[in-house]
Formats: C-alpha cells, sequence, structure tokens
C-alpha cells in the first residue's frame, strides 16, 4: 500500500474562524493507482493536495494522519517535510503555467533545483533529456526562458521535471484545466505513461473537469463540503454511483471538456454549507432528495461492495 | 515625481494580489460583493489594525491643531510679537524668530498649507491618474496606445523641474495653485495602476454581464469597477497626499512657496536664510521639518496597515 | 529586444520635445511683455547690462517674429549648444556656468544613488528575513523616506556641522581655497563633500529598503516560489530567486525616481551652499536670472532623460523577457 490517510483534518485560519476544509478524511491510494479527486469547487479537494506535499501559511494541521509507504509524513512541520518532497511526494500545481521563475533558463533552474536535492545536473541530464523527449520536447527547451513556451509545453516541462526523482506519490492539482482539448489529452495520456513507465508510482488527480478523470483515473473520490462521499474504480462511479451526491454530479456533467468550475451544478439545488461552522450529520442533507430523521446522524464512509466505498444512509 | 515612497510599489504589488479565498469561507458563489457588509468589515479591522489607529490619531491630531489652533493665539504669523531669538517658554511655546515672529503661530498656520496642499495635490492627481487609467484600460486600442504613452512622457518628466519653471515665470503664490500644478505632474503612477485594475477585472464575468445588459460605460465603470478598487484608490490617494506635501514642502524651501500664506517649506527657507543654524535657533527649524515628517510618516505607516486590512492574505502573516 | 528599446527612445524623444516646449512655451505665458518685465525684474544697475539683455532677450524671443519662427529658432539655438548668457554672472554664457556646476551635482548625487540602492535593497532584503529587524526597520525606513530632503539636511549642518564642527557646513570647498591639483585642497573638498552626500544619502535609503522587503514579500508568496518551495526547495534558493526577480521592478524604479532624487539633490546643496545645480537655480530665482534658470533645468531634463535610457539598456540586459521579442515567443 502506498498512501495512507487516516482521520485527516485540516483548517483553514481566517479572522472569521476556522475553516475546516477537511474534516475528517480517511482513504487510501494502493500502490499504481491513479486516484481522481472530484466535486465542486470548496469541497476541500485542493486543500487534500496542499495538505500532502506542502500546507500553506494559513493551513492548519487539525489531526490525523499522512503515512506513505508505511512511514507517517510530518505534514504540520515545514522543515521535517521538506526531506520528504520531491523525492517522495510532488505536485504538479495548479499553476503550471507560471510554476517556473520567469528570468530564470529552464535547465538552470532544474540544475539548482536538483543542487538543493545533492542530485548532480549531468548525472540526470540524459534522462532528463529521454523524458522530454517522451513527452515530445526538444531538449534544447532548457536553454530557454518559460515566457518563450506555449502552455501546453510548460505544462508537460512541469510535469518532467516534478517527475524527475521517480516520487512516490505525484499529485496533480488541475493538470489540465489550462489547456485547450488536444493539450489536455496530450498531457492526460503522459500521465498514464508516467505511470506505466514506472516514474512515479502512484498518482492523485485533482480537477474540476471529470471528463479528464474517466481518461486518466483507475479510482475516483467524490468530495462533498469537506467530506468524503465515495469512493470506487471509475467505471463503477460512471455506470453505478451510489451516493445521490454522485448522481448528481455524474448527472449534472455536460458534454466531455465542459467544465463547471465557478457555476452551481445544474439540476442540484442550493449550494454547500459553510465550512466555518459546518452542520452537524450529512452535510449534502440540504440538498439530498433523499434525505431523511436519520441523516441528521453523519453517515460512515463505508465500504459497501469490493473497493467501493460510500457515505450515505440511503445506501444499504 | 513627488518625493517619497515610489507609487511603483503599489502598482507592482496591486496588480497581481490575486487573494484566494479559501474554501468554504464564503458559500456565496460567483463575484457578487455586498458593499455595505464590506465596509462594515473594513471598518472593523482597521480600527483593530495598530498601524492604521496610530497613523491617523498623529494625522488627525496635527490636523485639529492646524484648523482649530488659529482660535487661540494671540498673535499672526508674521507679526512682530515678541523678543527676537527667544527659546520656547510659556508664552511662545516654540519661542521666536530673529524678528520675534511666534514661531508656534507660524508652524499652526504652515499645518493649514500643508494640508491643503495634500488634500488639492493628491486629489488633482488621483481625478486625473483615475479618468485616464479607467479609460484606458476600460476603451484599449488606440485611445489606450495615446493615453499610455502621455503617462509615460508624463512620468519620465522631472516634474519638479517643470514646476520650478512655472513657478518662478507663472508666479504661482498661492497655496491652491501650487499644489494644482503638483497635481497635473504627479498622477502618471495613479493612471498606470488603475488601468492595470481596470484591465484585469474588464475580463471578469461580471463587466460582460452588464455590458450584455446594455448599460453605458459610465455606468459600468461607476457601478462594477470603480467599488473592486475604493480599496485601492484611496491607498493611491494617502500617497499621492504625502508625496504632494513633500513636494511643496521642496518648492517653498527654494523660495517659490506662497507669498500670502504661511507654510512647513517657507519656515525652513526663512530659518536657513537668517542663519537660524549659525545662531543655534533650533527651536526655529526644527518644528517645521518634525512637522512634515510625522505627517507624511503617519500617512505611509497608516497605508501599510490600510494594505493589511484590505488585502487578507497580508493580515494572516 | 530591439522592439523595447525603440518604444523607450520614442517616449524619451517624444519627451524631450514636450519638455523642450514647455520650457520655450512658458515664459511666452507671461502677462506683458516679457523682456520689460524681464529687465525691470532683474535686479542690475549697469546699464551696459541692461542694454545687452534687452537686446539679447528681444533677439531671441523674436517677438516680431511669427510664433512658429520662434519655435524653430528655440531649436536652432539649442543644437548649437547656445542656452543663452547669464544675467547675474553677465557676461559668461549659460552653458558655461552649467557646465562649472554639474561635478558638484554628479558628485553627491552619483555616490548617494548607486550607494543607497545597494545598501537599501540588501537591508530590505534583510529585513523581509527576520520579522525582528523588520519591526524595526519598518517604521524607521518610512519615517526617513517622510523626511523632507532639506530637513535631514538642515539637520546634518546642524548637527555634525555646527553643534559639533566636525565638517564645514557651507561651499564646495574652503573659500580661502584656489582650486588646485593636491592633496590639501582634495582632502578639503572631501570635507565638504560629506554631509550632502550623507544627505542625500540617507534619505534615499528608505525607499529602497521598504520597496525590496514588500517586493520580497510579494516574490515570496508568487506561483514559482510555492513551486519550489513544494518541491523541496531550501529557503536560502528561494530566498534567492525572489531577490534576483526582485531587483528588477527596483531598477525600473531607480529610473523612475531620478528625476526626485535630482529635486533633493538641488535642494540639499541649497541647505549647504554646495557649488552645484541646485546653487544655481536658487541664486537664479533670487537674481531672476531666467536664462541661467532655463538653462540649468533644460541640462537637467536632458541628463535625467539620458540617465533613464541609460537605466533602460541595462533593464534589457538583466530581465530575459524583454528580449524575448527577438526569438519570436510561442511555439
Amino acid at each position: 500500500m502506498s498512501l495512507s490517510v487516516t482521520d485527516l483534518r485540516v483548517h483553514y485560519r481566517t479572522l472569521r474562524g476556522d475553516v475546516k476544509a477537511l474534516d475528517g478524511v480517511t482513504f487510501e491510494v494502493a500502490d499504481g493507482e491513479i486516484m481522481g479527486i472530484a466535486g465542486e469547487s470548496g469541497c476541500g479537494k485542493t486543500t487534500l493536495g496542499k495538505a500532502l506535499i506542502r500546507l500553506d501559511t494559513r493551513m492548519k494541521h487539525a489531526g490525523g494522519t499522512v503515512a506513505l509507504d508505511g512511514e507517517k509524513l510530518p505534514i504540520a512541520d515545514d522543515g521535517a517535510m521538506r526531506r520528504h518532497r520531491y523525492r517522495e511526494v510532488s505536485l504538479i500545481p495548479q499553476y503550471a503555467m507560471s510554476a517556473m521563475n520567469p528570468t530564470r533558463k529552464i535547465g538552470r533552474m532544474i540544475r539548482d533545483l536538483l543542487a538543493a536535492h545533492n542530485v548532480r545536473y549531468t548525472d540526470v541530464l540524459p534522462e532528463l533529456e529521454r523524458r522530454l523527449e517522451l513527452v515530445g520536447l526538444d531538449a534544447e527547451v532548457l536553454k530557454r526562458y518559460p515566457i518563450e513556451l506555449s502552455g501546453g509545453m510548460k505544462q508537460r516541462v512541469v510535469l518532467v521535471l516534478s517527475t524527475l526523482l521517480n516520487p512516490s506519490l505525484l499529485i496533480g492539482d488541475e493538470v489540465t484545466s489550462a489547456l485547450d482539448v488536444s493539450s489536455q489529452k496530450a498531457v492526460a495520456r503522459a500521465l498514464v505513461e508516467f505511470r506505466d513507465h514506472g516514474f512515479v508510482r502512484s498518482m492523485i488527480v485533482i480537477t474540476h473537469d471529470i471528463s479528464v478523470l474517466f481518461q486518466v483515473a483507475d479510482t475516483i473520490l467524490v468530495m462533498y463540503a469537506g467530506h468524503l462521499a465515495e469512493k470506487a474504480p471509475a467505471r463503477t462511479i460512471i455506470d453505478e454511483p451510489l451516493h445521490p451526491y454522485t448522481k448528481m454530479l455524474i448527472g449534472a456533467l455536460p458534454k466531455v471538456g465542459d467544465r463547471y468550475e465557478e457555476q452551481q451544478l445544474e439540476g442540484i439545488e442550493g449550494r454547500p454549507p459553510s465550512l466555518l461552522d459546518p452542520p452537524a450529520g450529512c452535510r449534502f442533507r440540504a440538498r439530498c432528495p433523499l434525505a431523511h430523521d436519520k441523516c441528521a446522524e453523519a453517515p460512515p464512509f463505508r465500504e459497501v461492495a469490493e473497493g467501493h466505498q460510500v457515505a450515505c444512509w440511503a445506501v444499504s | 515625481m513627488s518625493q517619497g515612497l515610489g507609487l511603483d510599489k503599489l502598482d507592482q504589488r496591486g496588480a497581481a494580489t490575486e487573494a484566494t479565498e479559501p474554501p468554504g469561507a464564503t458559500p456565496a458563489p460567483s463575484g457578487s460583493r455586498k458593499p455595505g457588509g464590506d465596509v462594515r468589515e473594513t471598518l472593523y479591522f482597521a480600527l483593530r489594525n495598530p498601524k492604521v489607529v496610530i497613523g491617523s490619531v498623529v494625522v488627525l491630531a496635527f490636523l485639529l491643531l492646524g484648523l482649530l489652533g488659529p482660535l487661540f493665539l494671540k498673535f499672526a504669523p508674521m507679526d512682530y510679537a515678541g523678543p527676537p531669538m527667544a527659546p520656547p517658554s510659556a508664552d511662545f511655546p516654540f519661542g521666536t524668530t530673529t524678528f520675534g515672529q511666534d514661531v508656534f503661530a507660524q508652524f499652526v498656520a504652515g499645518l493649514r498649507s500643508t494640508f491643503l496642499v495634500g488634500l488639492l495635490g493628491g486629489g488633482v492627481a488621483a481625478v486625473i491618474g483615475m479618468a485616464i487609467g479607467f479609460v484606458a484600460g476600460y476603451r484599449g486600442g488606440l485611445i489606450d496606445e495615446l493615453l499610455n504613452m502621455l503617462t509615460n512622457v508624463v512620468l519620465v518628466i522631472p516634474g519638479f523641474v517643470v514646476l520650478i519653471i512655472i513657478n518662478a515665470y507663472l508666479g504661482v503664490r498661492s497655496v491652491p495653485m501650487q499644489a494644482l500644478y503638483i497635481g497635473v505632474f504627479s498622477w502618471p503612477w495613479v493612471a498606470r495602476a488603475v488601468r492595470a485594475q481596470t484591465l484585469s477585472l474588464r475580463s471578469r464575468d461580471f463587466i460582460d454581464l452588464a455590458r450584455l445588459s446594455g448599460v453605458g460605460v459610465g455606468t459600468i465603470l461607476r457601478r462594477e469597477v470603480a467599488p473592486n478598487m475604493y480599496s485601492y484608490l484611496f491607498m493611491t490617494f494617502v500617497l499621492l497626499f504625502g508625496g504632494s506635501i513633500l513636494t511643496a514642502a521642496s518648492l517653498d524651501f527654494i523660495g517659490l512657496g506662497p507669498t500670502n500664506a504661511m507654510s512647513l517649506g517657507l519656515m525652513m527657507n526663512q530659518a536657513v536664510q537668517w542663519s537660524a543654524l549659525h545662531l543655534g535657533l533650533w527651536w526655529w527649524f526644527i518644528p517645521p521639518g518634525l512637522g512634515i515628517t510625522l505627517i507624511v510618516g503617519s500617512l505611509y505607516i497608516m497605508n501599510v496597515g490600510l494594505d493589511e486590512v484590505f488585502n487578507p492574505k497580508l493580515r494572516e502573516m | 529586444m530591439r522592439g523595447y528599446l525603440a518604444r523607450k527612445t520614442v517616449i524619451y524623444g517624444l519627451t524631450f520635445v514636450v519638455a523642450v516646449t514647455l520650457n520655450w512655451l512658458i515664459p511666452r505665458l507671461m502677462p506683458g511683455d516679457p523682456v520689460q518685465r524681464m529687465v525691470a525684474r532683474a535686479a542690475v544697475q549697469h546699464p551696459e547690462t541692461i542694454a545687452a539683455m534687452t537686446a539679447y532677450y528681444e533677439q531671441t524671443f523674436g517677438l516680431d517674429l511669427p510664433l512658429w519662427q520662434q519655435y524653430l529658432n528655440y531649436w536652432a539655438a539649442l543644437f548649437r549648444g547656445d542656452l543663452g548668457t547669464s544675467v547675474w554672472l553677465f557676461p559668461a554664457p549659460v552653458a558655461q556656468v552649467v557646465l562649472d556646476a554639474v561635478p558638484y551635482t554628479l558628485g553627491i548625487m552619483i555616490p548617494a544613488i548607486l550607494l543607497s540602492f545597494v545598501v537599501g535593497n540588501s537591508v530590505g532584503a534583510m529585513a523581509a528575513r527576520s520579522r525582528w529587524l523588520d519591526n524595526v526597520a519598518l517604521p524607521v525606513g518610512y519615517l526617513i523616506t517622510a523626511m523632507p530632503y532639506m530637513w535631514l539636511a538642515i539637520l546634518l549642518a546642524w548637527g555634525f556641522g555646527v553643534a559639533l564642527g566636525w565638517f564645514p557646513v557651507a561651499g564646495g570647498y574652503d573659500f580661502g581655497m584656489v582650486p588646485q591639483w593636491s592633496w590639501a585642497f582634495a582632502g578639503d573638498l572631501l570635507q565638504h563633500w560629506v554631509l550632502p552626500f550623507l544627505s542625500l544619502f540617507l534619505v534615499s535609503l528608505g525607499g529602497w529598503a521598504i520597496g525590496m522587503r514588500n517586493l520580497i514579500i510579494y516574490e515570496l508568496e508568487s506561483d514559482y516560489a510555492n513551486y519550489l518551495s513544494a518541491l523541496g526547495a531550501p529557503k536560502r534558493l528561494v530566498r534567492q530567486y525572489a531577490f534576483r526577480n526582485a531587483m528588477l521592478p527596483q531598477i525600473t524604479g531607480l529610473a523612475l525616481q531620478l528625476g526626485t532624487i535630482l529635486g533633493g539633490a538641488l535642494v540639499t546643496e541649497i541647505v549647504f551652499a554646495y557649488p552645484g545645480l541646485g546653487k544655481l537655480v536658487l541664486s537664479a530665482i533670487q537674481n531672476q536670472d531666467f536664462f541661467l534658470l532655463q538653462g540649468t533645468l533644460l541640462f537637467v531634463v536632458i541628463g535625467v532623460l539620458l540617465a533613464n535610457f541609460v537605466i533602460d539598456i541595462v533593464y534589457v540586459l538583466v530581465d530575459p523577457r524583454t528580449r524575448t521579442g527577438l526569438t519570436g515567443a510561442t511555439a
């Protein structure tokens, strides 16, 4: 087993109080698994991604553990976590377009980064060039500044760079959101290829765009308002979703490539509850057509079939 | 062109700061904001920010002194009120000049000019800069090119030099006219900043919506763009206010100050001219400079505080 | 790059034309007959001076000519390096008077600018790193920046000059000395130089420190800094990148602040009666010597524009983003 997250709680400190962005999530990602995370804006999926590699200054680890390959990650301790970053946990950020220092040549930046990890650039260079070629880039990009590359090229450079030291876990946050459809496909394919080549052991892919998950993910985790709703193999989530929220999410899914970003899901009335002071019980209760008295109590996230977990009282 | 803080720092920052709201903090979806709630919340945090509080208290104290002080004074600034070169005493809290003028009376009168110059100079610059920046950013195209060119030209011209020429030839010697000319040469920062903000706001949905619904440009700017920039404009104005005061002080010091009023710069001009340094009359030249430093410094520190209030990201750090 | 420099050149060229035009136009906006007014206002007694002045003004203003011709004549004279004759130092040509004063101004300005830039940016970078230093440096920096140039100059002159007597407070060199190449004179020059330099240096310092501190904090929040940190880069590397990138706007800022610093140099010189351009401006105003005033200020404008241009070239060398125009960016 590669990654195991237990009862993880992460809060955002704001002046109005703590926003409980992740309120007790427990799941596992197996070796070689590409797990997609889906959910509306503010469901906690980006927070989850950040919590696994680097909490930002306003985030607070409020409880729970994360273990990678059996070793507990010190996610609350920025200094101690540094040792694990890149070699074990790596990231393709949401902002890949601006992820590289605009005033350094790409090769130079990679050299500096590797030096910080005590890796000699020249030792890795052949492999680096091979992987760039694999994603259709010339080794010449290393002599260029980021601004000289197109969006798709930057995205692919970041993919290669992030996985250069063969991390156990790669977190991809909105990897394809900023790209046009054809670049999206290329990057999605590259992600799967990288896993197949063993450049990364397992992956968590976070996206607004469920259609991307169908292309890359083995399993899909659906989140709602800081809680887990459902996790199952990708096919199962599409064909036989159990949680009413998942059903609506899939049902509300427009044509391939459309994104629902800031808009509210059509067909799902209302909006998620405020996480400043979330209501007890099932968080989806207020919008759920199947809600009943029992839902005042939070449903457990339990396994209903092999590899299929759901948090809903209506699912027996 | 104004001495003091380069507004480019603000320019740099403001254009790019896009705070990422934590998920779920505000359940409200797309870009609509409730101005009423915002104002109250802003005020709430402003009153709890020590930088804002201390800064505004100092500035207001000087303002009150300038406004109310003359009511309690026995002498006019230029009156030969007492013994020459007297050090501070109960009768003359700031002492007297070589001619026996009351330094405190001059100081209080100078404060009035200082605030007037700041308010008018900063105001004129803000109005011109906002108008040009809004139009350039919103209309784009050729108009933007031309206005941008104009902005850059005025930005590069050493405005202080042109002010010297104008004042020397045209004998502009009243405080409001001086402020007007200062404002005319210090707007480019505002224009650049406002243009950048307008550009970034223009591309957002709600502007498109407003445009689709057939509302006029002016209305869109007033209702949609401006409210999103109030905080930013206010901070810019504060910086311009301070800059105008410093520029005016320099002009006054060169001897191009108002002829019909007292100002803090003029006090320093006279002190130096009449050898206050060599005679050791520190009470003559310390108060005017200290007054300016405290007023402008407090404005700057207040601005740092306001930045923290308006920009929650900085607040947390 | 060529595009970037070409655009800048156009702006500077345009600015130059505007500045010269303003310089030509403003005196013509004076009410009444400018020649008579200026002759009357000039506090000159000698009849020959008055006659020469009147003749000169009339020739230069050429008021009987159509406006466009007056304007062209003005430009022609400018290109001949003819800035007129000083009334105050009659019959010295303005260009000569100005050239004699320039070294003094540059002598305090250039070291003050460079040193304050380097020191200020270093202090700012350090402040961004240390909370303690930040809490001290920031308010002090803001207060220094808020000081009027001449007030700090007055304080220094009073403290170190009059009260302590460490440095002379007036002139560029001792009145008893004759300018010459000797150690004694050089030492004397240096002594007179210290306070004006220090004054200008100190006032400029705060602004750079604050700017750098704010820019670094902003850079540390940027995407590339977050990405580097997420990939386990040590703070040192992230800071190094942030500092490098924060320098770029500071360089632009330097160009844009030149006019302001120059204004500061002018008033500082006045406090110390330092024989640079500032003192010329003051003397010209006090003696109503308009040719000297205009000539000096025109010189200043040209200097600021040239310096701006130099800084822009430096900027192109350090910021790759301005160069990409050449390579045809997007692929």
